[in-house]
């Protein structure tokens, strides 16, 4: 399945928003996500279904001003 | 001056960008004596650390942190960013933009009351954004918000204070709530005008961050925030158009 992550579309066997980040390997760290535009909380992650040209952000700390 | 019952005495919010190291970073922190820091989201690339270890100085820079949504330039985004910064950084402080022209980076302020209201509603602490008007900061305050972020002038433009007139009429006409100018302070004695006129704190960051010696420029801005409150506490004197004489004119002798 070819979904957008993070502006680059990629092909993936997880149809769960938690497959995908263990998938992709972000195992670690302190992230948000939200997909197609809206936010998915942490501990909703497994519940977020995955389809075919859906957009997945996955955003970290970083400085800003 | 308490910001949504956080005591901020020292007056002085700094940004976290464009820094030369982390180590800059933080020892500008410690010298500007910073009450809060900014700190915003991005992307995080797949078993990347870039984030971890910012999460961690910031940690370790002991001052609380205030999540931006730079960047966004709707309500939708703005709101999503918001929801996703406080999961990330653990508190419902946001520093709200919502930008409505690239060039100039000035606040969209339709866009900025409709994601304040959101927000707000939602339990947010929202630090607006905003531009020195007075209608669009009493709409702000009756969606729920309770400091103000007025601008100085363009991101990053160190400009200083564009519209002086502007923003003493806003402090006359919001005496009782936190203000703050949030962009274009270019050095510190832009910084210590604000003050005098009786902002109660500034943000900073390109302006030390991109300084020659960032350390030195974070501890000139910490010593020109006081100076400036320190002259607000003591009453100005009254500007007037004409010369008066300091010395005393009575017993002058006549040596014509």
């Amino acid at each position: 399945m070819k979904i957008t992550v993070n502006g680059d579309e990629c092909e993936i066997s997880s149809y769960t928003l938690s497959g995908l980040l263990e998938e992709l390997g972000y195992t670690t760290g302190r992230i948000a996500t939200a997909v197609d535009g809206l936010f998915v909380p942490a501990g909703l992650r497994g519940d977020q279904c995955l389809g075919e040209g859906m957009r997945v952000e996955i955003l970290s700390p970083m400085q800003g001003g | 001056m308490r910001f949504y019952g956080t005591e901020l005495a020292g007056g002085l919010m700094l940004g976290t960008a464009q820094y030369p190291s982390p180590e800059s970073l933080a020892e500008a922190v410690r010298a500007a004596r910073a009450d809060v820091v900014t700190v915003s989201l991005r992307r995080e690339s797949a078993g990347g650390r870039a984030g971890e270890g910012f999460w961690s100085l910031t940690r370790d820079l002991g001052v609380p942190v205030l999540p931006n949504t730079a960047g966004c330039h709707t309500v939708r985004e703005a709101v999503t960013t918001a929801h996703m910064a406080r999961e990330v950084f653990e508190t419902d402080w946001i520093k709200l933009e919502v930008i409505g022209d690239s060039d100039t980076l000035q606040p969209d302020v339709f866009g900025l009351t409709e994601a304040a209201r959101i927000l707000c509603e939602e339990g947010f602490r929202v630090f607006p954004y905003t531009t020195e008007d007075l209608v669009v900061a009493e709409r702000l305050l009756s969606v729920g918000c309770e400091v103000l972020m007025p601008w100085g002038a363009p991101i990053g433009s160190g400009k200083g204070l564009n519209n002086p007139f502007g923003l003493r009429m806003m402090r006359a006409h919001f005496p009782d709530v936190p203000l703050v100018i949030d962009a274009g302070i270019g050095v510190p004695s832009h910084a210590a005008r604000a003050m005098e006129m009786g902002y109660d704190a500034v943000l900073i960051n390109t302006a030390v961050a991109k300084a020659g010696n960032p350390v030195t420029m974070a501890r000139a801005f910490r010593l020109a925030v006081d100076a400036g409150r320190l002259a607000r506490d003591a009453v100005p004197m009254e500007e007037r158009d004409m010369a008066s004489p300091s010395t005393p004119v009575l017993g002058k002798a006549c040596l014509v």
